[in-house]
């Protein structure tokens, strides 16, 4: 009677096959594929990146410049967004529902599943705020971060602002990651290095609310921080600023360094900008606004900036006459309003005449400087002027001059010294002599130095033959010395000896007595022995720039620099008194005559950038 | 006492085993998915673990007086029992608690209840009772409108309940039917129907009055093994087509595709006709009937959808059938379930330590999706013997409903099975992403003390009958 019997075979055979058809797809999900226990890890597993603090930076004194203040990355990762109160999470960051919506889009195009920045830098109060209402906002979480911080608006070129790494380097590196920060200027670049740490990790499990439930096997994988190492910098910053207040109002530069170290003591630029402007979220629009300046704040003149060093230049062709035994103390040369040869005429103002080698230095005798020089390009030791003038040249670079000093702040550059392929091209081969060149004999013509370069020729005559390589960091924290190539004396190619009657003229053209045609007294002080030489650049674009060359005292420098004033005119008129405030800054501890101070600081030079050059 | 010895020597004892490893494994299971630092004992009454292990405490003493009741009572009380539960159904769908969207639970204090599950049994019972009457056969339509009644009716209620992961478990009463002799083409019949209701929905009408049409022309052939009938019948068919679609496109009369196909047809069917009768071509009547019923079908699934389905209605329906996907809605879940069960591996990330579960990824992880924990702690392994100790079940069930001398205890033992397989196939199929998300129970593992009863009763019935299976000598 039961004729549908056999269906309980066809009924049996279903349930098997439903059974292997089950252990078939677990097989392949469980044990086959191997996508689901990353997936699976992902989910729980949260990597926040323990972002050290960076190293803090102090001037030469010990004073704190800069240092670290807590802000707060809010970072989302999409594969975990769900539903979320939009209205509240945009109330509590303070942001446009616009944004939200860009910044999500834009999370997802990068990665469904790596976590990116949605919010930069919220102020420790927003996420204060939003951690206690973190647990309502699933795939958001906070990223602690340093941001820098300054104590004075003041030596931003020195020490440099922090950016966010570029995409270029974060695919070549192996340590930055998108959103991380690097050094991107000035010290804070150099020194990337020793300033940043090292990254640590602490992983983390999380539920699906995204909410911490505890460290990732007990922390075994975490890796600790490594906070950045302080640095002290050789900046004084009592100097700095003094020298940054001396040049508001004007364009231009002052580098002072410690001539027995070469030591940076202030390296100023103007105009420069506030340190702290390159900070947090707005730092992207104001360096967009500082960059579109046309005086150019972000322009480092200190390092970048080049000119003929002008009459400046006539001590190192005093050197050089000397060493090469074409000079000597005694030879003199009449000056009667220039040098003449045949039609040529180079000019030379009103001073005692004739003049040996001190007071040509005292009185800046163009005439003196063309014989000099003709005497140096037509020196018989040497068969061609090409030979002579390429001897010249190397005497130059001993001073640093024409080739980078590889200082340890970035952006350096080398200036420029002409070679003799150079006047060769120009002229033709053997087709040039030395009246073709004659304006170098006074510092015009092809020449491009930077103050810091012009700095450190001053600091090698002051050491009276000899330099250290200028640089900005005195001591990082922890390390015995600073790196070799500091601590290294370069001697110059001129002997120690044919210093003195140079110095003197330096000497003399500060503190000569009046009327006897001093070109620096502008630059004295009564109780300290400064030896300076002015100079003025010519500039086809407007009024000269002054510039001017010192160091002080003259038996035991503390301090040599120079000045640059761009349309600043003569070296007397502006450098010279600049420069002489700034040593007794720094010798002194302030100018001994307010009215110096007020004279300089109250110039506004500015506008005379466009001006025609005035008659002198 | 005689007979009660009786009762407990007759036991069938491996089934009892496999029922109580499974509960077993199930409540450690829920410790392991709801488990929390701060309520780390077993037994503590205010977490999922021990409250589960009270439902599994009465689910034994319910076990026991179920074997104490004498086997007649089942089938004498099969239609009282069904009757007082479709009463209860009503009542829940009218006054019941509602409780994520279904109005499907009754509640006394804290203790709820849901009715539907019980339906399941009473069902059983009932469609055991009628198929094991006299003469009946499965080839009435007076037989086919009372089984109806009997499955349909409590699968109505629950569907109004809004409960349609319950409602859908009373379809595998077909089984039951089919190991009773229901017809292949009765079979066939309605699986085609189902298929027009499903491509309906996801092709739309226009795809299946193509694919009918198709489909009447293979049977065509089929029937009469003649090419030329079917070459005929297209050529009609074309040049309707083609007439009144130029009508429709120089008058610019604008009717859609649907209606110039569908007038093409009425129009060619005519010819049909004619020459079915004067050439004698057979059955050309019946396959037109077929073939406007089941046009006529799509089309009411389609109006009744877009028309008369509120629109969750509709989207639970494409939910169901795929169409519709949210990411973080069913698609997400099967994903985190997958994860769950995948990264488990071969031998699992073992007891306690699966974080899928534990940490909220997978929904209804104690519940609906608790075969997430034992493929996530215990891998391939745990999942294999899950599958076995079912498998073996099943199996034993089939044997020992092939024992019986009754054919109430034999149906009834095939709706025990129906049930169980039902739940095992659709929930396991569910978190391994092979079937819909359809929110239904895994037997005797899931937490929840009215479905574990209700499937212990289900199961202990059918061992109470199987232990007097020897007294019934007809
Ligand atoms: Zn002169």
């Amino acid at each position: 009677m039961d004729t549908f019997a056999a269906r309980r075979n066809i009924i049996a055979f279903v349930i098997l096959l439903i059974a292997v058809i089950f252990l078939v797809k677990l097989f392949l999900i469980q044990v086959v594929s191997s996508d689901y226990t990353p997936a699976a890890t992902n989910n729980v597993v949260r990597r926040i990146t323990q972002y050290p603090a960076r190293g803090l930076i102090y001037d030469r004194n010990g004073e704190l410049l800069v240092y670290n203040q807590a802000a707060y990355d809010i970072m989302v990762n999409p594969q975990h967004l769900s539903h979320f109160d939009t209205t509240e999470f945009c109330r509590i960051l303070k942001i446009e529902r616009s944004y939200l919506e860009k910044k999500l889009q834009e999370a997802k195009n990068y990665s469904r599943y790596k976590p990116s920045i949605f919010l930069k830098l919220v102020s420790s109060e927003t996420y204060a705020r939003l951690q206690e209402k973190m647990y309502k906002f699933p795939g958001f979480f906070v990223q602690p971060r340093t941001v820098r911080k300054y104590k004075y608006d003041n030596a931003s070129h020195v020490l440099g602002y922090v950016g966010e790494v570029s995409d270029k380097l974060v695919d070549t590196s192996s340590y930055y990651k998108s959103g991380d920060y690097i050094g991107a200027s000035g010290l804070e670049k150099s020194y990337e290095g020793v300033l940043r740490g090292d990254k640590g990790v602490k992983i983390y499990l999380v539920d699906v609310h995204n909410r911490i439930k505890g460290s990732y096997n007990n922390g075994r994988y975490d890796e600790k921080a490594e906070v950045g190492t302080n640095i002290v910098s050789t900046l004084d910053i009592d100097l700095q600023r003094y020298g940054e207040k001396l040049m508001e109002n004007k364009i231009g530069s002052i580098v002072a360094i410690e001539p027995a170290t070469g030591e940076i003591l202030s390296l100023v630029s103007t105009p420069g900008y506030d340190p702290g402007l390159m900070v947090g979220r707005q730092r992207t629009r104001n360096y967009q606004n500082l960059q579109q300046d046309t005086l150019e704040p972000l322009f480092n003149r200190g390092l970048m900036a080049r000119y003929p060093p002008g009459s400046t230049f006539k001590v190192m062709n005093a050197l050089i006459g000397r060493q090469e035994g074409v000079l000597y103390p005694g030879t003199t040369y009449e000056c009667h309003g220039g040098f003449y040869a045949g039609n040529f005429h180079m000019g030379c103002h009103n001073h005692p005449s004739p003049v040996d080698l001190i007071e040509s230095i005292k009185v800046s005798c163009n005439n003196y400087y063309a014989h000099v020089f003709k005497r140096i390009l037509q020196d018989a030791e040497f068969e061609s002027i090409s030979k002579a003038f390429t001897n010249w040249k190397s005497h130059l670079q001993s001073f640093g001059l024409g080739d980078k000093l590889n200082i340890d702040l970035p952006s350096e550059v080398a200036g420029f010294l002409p070679t003799v392929d150079y006047y060769n091209k120009y002229y033709g081969k053997n087709r040039w002599g030395y009246l073709n060149v004659i304006s170098l004999a006074i510092g015009q013509g092809e020449l491009g130095i930077t103050p810091v370069q012009m700095a450190n020729t001053t600091s090698a005559i002051a050491n009276r033959g000899h330099f250290y390589t200028p640089h900005i960091v005195k001591r990082i924290e922890g390390e015995e010395t600073i790196q070799q190539r500091f601590q290294q004396k370069h001697e110059t190619m001129v002997d120690s000896v044919y210093f003195e009657e140079v110095i003197e003229g330096m000497d003399l053209a500060v503190n000569g007595e009046p009327g006897t045609g001093s070109t620096a007294r502008t630059a004295r002080v009564d109780s300290i022995t400064v030896c300076g030489k002015t100079g003025t650049a010519e500039n086809p674009h407007g009024k000269d720039h002054s510039i001017f060359i010192a160091f002080a005292p003259k038996d035991d420098p503390q301090i040599a620099l120079a000045v640059y004033i761009e349309n600043g005119g003569f070296g007397a008129t502006w450098a010279a008194p600049t420069a002489k405030l700034m040593i007794e800054k720094y010798l002194k501890g302030g100018p001994d005559i307010q009215w110096w101070e007020d004279y300089v600081t109250s110039a506004n030079l500015l506008n005379k950038k466009e001006e025609d050059e005035e008659e002198d | 006492m005689k007979r009660r010895i009786n009762v407990w020597s007759n036991i069938d004892w491996l089934t009892v085993i496999l029922y109580v490893l499974l509960v077993f494994l199930g409540w450690i299971n829920i410790y392991s998915a709801v488990y929390n630092e701060e309520h780390q004992s077993i037994l503590d009454f205010s977490q999922r673990y021990g409250k589960q292990l009270i439902w599994i405490s009465a689910a034994f003493v319910i076990a026991i007086l179920i074997m104490i009741i004498d086997s007649n009572f089942y089938s004498f009380f099969a239609y009282f029992l069904h009757f007082v539960v479709l009463l209860l159904l009503v009542v829940v769908t009218l006054f019941g608690t509602e409780i994520h969207g279904s109005r499907a639970w009754l509640e006394f204090g804290n203790v709820r209840f849901q009715p539907a599950e019980f339906a399941k049994i009473t069902t059983a019972l009932a469609l055991a009772r009628y198929l094991s009457s006299h003469n009946i056969t499965l080839n009435r339509m007076k037989t086919y409108l009372r089984l109806a009644l009997i499955i349909l009716v409590p699968m109505a209620i629950i569907l109004l309940q809004n409960d349609t992961g319950s409602a859908l478990v009373f379809t595998a009463f077909i089984l039951v039917l089919y190991r009773q002799g229901l017809s292949l083409g009765v079979l066939l019949f309605g699986v085609y129907v189902i298929a027009l209701f499903i491509f309906t929905l996801i092709l739309g009408k226009l795809f299946v009055i193509f694919g009918t049409i198709g489909l009447a022309l293979i049977v065509l052939w089929i029937l009469n093994k003649r090419f030329k009938y079917v070459w005929v019948a297209a050529g009609i068919l074309l040049i309707s087509g083609g007439l009144f679609y130029g009508i429709n496109y120089v008058f610019q009369l604008n009717v859609s595709m649907y209606y110039v196909i569908l007038g093409a047809l009425v129009f060619s069917s005519i010819f049909y006709i004619i020459l079915a009768y004067w050439h004698k071509v057979s059955r050309v009547m019946l396959l037109l009937v077929l073939l406007f019923g089941s046009i006529g079908v799509a089309y009411s699934v389609d109006h009744v959808f877009n028309n008369f389905l509120e629109s969750h209605q509709q989207k639970r329906i494409n939910q169901l059938l795929g169409l519709e996907s949210d990411p973080l809605g069913a698609g997400y879940n099967i994903n985190q379930s997958k994860i769950a069960i995948g990264s488990g591996r071969l031998t699992g990330k073992g007891f306690l330590n699966g974080t899928q579960t534990k940490f909220d990824f997978v929904p209804e992880q104690s519940t609906d999706f608790i075969f997430c924990t034992i493929g996530e702690e215990w891998g391939f392994i745990g999942s294999f013997v899950l599958i076995s100790l079912f498998i073996m079940l099943l199996l034993r069930l089939l044997f020992l409903a092939e024992r019986q001398r009754s054919a109430f205890s034999r149906i009834y033992g095939y709706g025990v099975i129906s049930v169980l397989f039902f739940h095992f196939v659709i929930n396991i199929g569910m978190t391994i992403g092979l079937v819909p998300v359809i929110g239904i129970p895994l037997p005797f593992i899931s937490y929840g003390g009215s479905s574990l009863w209700a499937f212990t009763i289900l199961l202990f019935v059918f061992i109470r009958l199987d232990v007097s299976r020897l007294k019934v000598l007809q």
